[in-house]
């Protein structure tokens, strides 16, 4: 039975033998979680903040970055910022799109999707929240991982509010400091300031807040379906419990007749 | 069929006997499904239903996910969006084959590992072993071309790194790995070929998975204890055996679904732990990511390719010898390809006559530490190549290769085996009380 024993310790080490190489993007100060959401197994988004996330990156990010994957229409989807229809159609009509069909620009539908980035050098965001992860890997035999996620919104949101202030000159370009971002020194200049953004509700707009809120959507754009995939495993963990149990119980029942007791 | 003696089908109404004399299809099921089995078998014999089940997963979300994708360089990166955002279920089907190679290859390792310590490559198993070593080298080959395809930044990269190795290969390298890119370097031709044979290979597979299974059937499975099946009647061998169906179809289903709870727990709730976050960048020929690392599965040998630098004295002789023919990056080739090989020629490597790891003293250690050494092969690959990680891949690599060309062969001579027992069922009533009148009585099928 030593052998079963080993091949258990063996799938622990192999699940978390990815620790290692995942270390990803190596920033300069250790990336704190934050208690989103949708972490969890349970977890899911919540609308508000997804909404003001939306309204952070019209106001602010999609200047010069674009959400090329997301198609429009999918603002309107339960789990999802769950705006309106007529909201989204409304939305839709500030983006300009290519139609190769007019051979030209038109005023885009819920069908379209987002705009690709303004800027040559500014990364398209959609997948941005799975693409960084602040603590990807095996602490706690992944068990960290299944209730704090990859760390991709914790990315962000330390990504936004980290900037130190300084900033230098390299071959004509500005770089400014900022603790969270591998080497130190990033192109981007701080986005957000407190109340850079006002939200109709009154909600807390200091720099800290607005991280988080355009995080959490950054999160939505890179895993939309993530309410529905946890949904999907936990029916999928409950139904093979279920059916294992069952098993197990055919199974002693079945060897009864020519198994006796184990000699210890 | 020559095999343990049993009972076969014997058609009894008109329609089956008509059916049995033109295409004996049925007789060819229950032979297979009522095979006798050593009644023995531990949880370790699980993982051929794990693999099976991996196989049918595999193909079954891959050819949805296959009508959905498109294998162009421009547009392979979106398409796996639109499955993630548009397709129904898209993002379970992907998640569900994503992470199904990771449960394949630790089913495997299992398989393999379980294999080398019961002795189940021995006579009269070799052709068996060599087979399921074909299998999982068709199984790398798969997993490899199926990481390519979403066409991210480690897909690209990771393909540069392997097909670079064949280009190692001295004289014929480089138009080897020509032909693997369709080009000189990877672009929408590897993309493309790599995509034609990550649907081709499974079925490969599957076929060479059937041969695995009829090999075995043939000889009958091993057992934990390594003794054969007594074979001089059929008495004789029901007293060792138990039909495959039910007592093994439902022990194994049973572990499968204990194994599916935590694959399902996976897919559902982090699905993204064994992958890669930078795949999720696309492809950018200009963008070489600060780490390339494979997949967990590939990491052990990984370590091996690395580990023999223009230092190691080993290369360096083997470099003055070929007059610089085998220099160190072709000498990590043959290493990584020579791990796999050496594995696959342990049926003539150990010399002992004692199938089962059980009743030999001195081997258990060594094969223990095989198994550690795997795994600290596995951590050293994901290890960026400096010290003193070097060091220690280059250890553990010569162990690896010292465990199937020294010691094996030496333990066969030196060792002293313990005292085996005469029959399964003795050791089976060794370990098991014997029943006395049973609550429930369930009629042997197979009777």
């Amino acid at each position: 039975m030593n052998m079963i024993k080993a091949t258990l310790v063996s799938a622990v080490l192999a699940l978390t033998a990815p620790a290692a190489f995942a270390a990803g993007a190596e920033s300069a100060h250790k990336i704190d979680n934050v208690d989103f959401s949708f972490d969890g197994p349970f977890g899911s988004y919540d609308v508000n903040q997804l909404q003001r996330g939306l309204q952070i990156y019209t106001e602010v990010c999609s200047a010069c970055h674009g959400l090329k994957f997301v198609p429009l229409r999918t603002l309107g989807d339960e789990g999802g910022p769950h705006l309106p229809e007529d909201q989204v159609i409304e939305y839709s009509k500030q983006f300009e799109v290519f139609d190769a069909e007019l051979d030209d620009f038109r005023t885009a539908t819920p069908v379209d999707h987002f705009p690709g980035s303004a800027l040559a050098n500014a990364p398209d965001l959609s997948l941005m929240a799975k693409s960084r992860a602040a603590f990807h890997g095996p602490y706690g035999l992944g068990i960290n991982q299944l209730m704090k996620g990859t760390g991709g919104a914790e990315y962000i949101s330390a990504i936004l509010h980290g900037y130190t202030g300084e900033e230098k000159e390299q071959a004509g370009t500005t770089f400014y400091e900022n603790d969270y971002f591998p080497g130190g020194w990033i192109a981007m200049a701080p986005p957000l300031y407190d109340e850079a953004v006002e939200f109709q509700d009154g909600h807390d707009n200091s720099i800290e807040a607005m991280s988080h809120d355009v995080a959490a959507f950054l999160m939505w754009t890179a895993e939309p379906k993530l309410g529905a995939r946890k949904q999907a495993g936990f029916a999928g963990v409950i139904f093979l419990t279920l059916l294992s149990v069952l098993l197990y119980l055919t199974n002693k029942r079945l060897w009864a007749s020519v198994k006796g007791k184990k000699k210890s | 069929m020559s095999g343990i003696p049993h009972d076969h089908y014997e058609p009894k109404s008109n329609g089956e006997k008509w059916l049995h004399s033109r295409l004996p299809i049925v007789g060819l099921a229950y032979d297979t499904l009522m095979i006798p089995t050593p009644k023995n078998l531990n949880w370790m014999w699980i993982w051929g239903i794990v693999l099976t089940f991996c196989l049918a997963l595999q193909i079954v979300t891959g050819i949805v996910l296959a009508m959905h994708y498109t294998p162009h360089v421009d547009q392979a990166f979106a398409s796996v969006e639109h499955i993630m955002r548009n397709v129904n279920g898209g993002y379970m089907l992907r998640y569900m084959h994503a992470n199904g190679a990771s449960l394949f290859f630790i089913a495997v390792y299992a398989h393999i590992f379980r294999g080398l310590y019961y002795g189940s490559y021995k006579a009269p198993r070799e052709i068996t072993w060599i087979i399921g070593m074909l299998i999982y080298l068709l199984m790398m080959g798969t997993a490899f071309m199926g990481y390519v395809l979403p066409w991210g930044q480690m897909s690209f990269w990771g393909a540069t790194v392997i097909t670079g190795l064949f280009g190692a290969i001295p004289l014929v390298g480089e138009p080897i790995q020509t032909l693997l890119l369709g080009g000189p370097a990877v672009d929408n031709s590897t993309l493309n070929r790599f995509f034609s044979l990550h649907y081709l290979l499974p079925f490969v597979i599957a076929g060479l998975v059937i041969l695995h299974i009829w090999a075995f059937h043939t000889t009958g499975n091993n057992n934990p204890t390594g003794v054969d099946v007594r074979r001089t009647s059929k008495e004789d061998a029901e007293k060792d055996t138990l039909p495959f169906w039910p007592y093994f179809v439902i022990k194994d289903l049973f572990a499968l679904a204990v194994i599916l709870v935590v694959f399902f727990a996976v897919v559902g709730f982090m699905p993204n732990y064994l992958g890669h976050p930078d795949n999720y960048i696309q492809a950018n020929p200009l963008a070489t990511p600060a780490h390339i690392v494979p997949e967990w599965y590939f990491l052990p040998f990984y370590a091996i390719l690395r580990a023999f630098t223009s230092e190691v004295w080993v290369v360096i002789i083997a470099e003055t010898l070929t007059g610089g023919i085998v220099d160190a990056k072709f000498f990590g080739v043959l290493a990584m390809f020579g791990a796999i090989a050496v594995m696959a020629a342990v049926p003539w490597l150990d010399t002992s006559r004692v199938r089962s790891g059980r009743y030999r003293p001195m081997f258990k250690w060594w094969f223990g530490l095989l198994v550690v050494d795997f795994f600290a092969l596995m951590w050293l690959g994901a290890m960026p190549a400096e010290e003193p990680y070097a060091s220690f891949s280059l250890i553990a690599s010569t162990y690896w290769f010292a465990y199937f060309l020294v010691i094996l062969p030496l333990l066969g001579v030196i060792e002293k085996p313990l005292a085996q027992p005469e029959t399964i069922e003795a050791d089976f009533d060794a370990h098991y009380a014997p029943k006395v009148g049973g609550t429930t009585t369930i009629v042997n099928p197979a009777e």
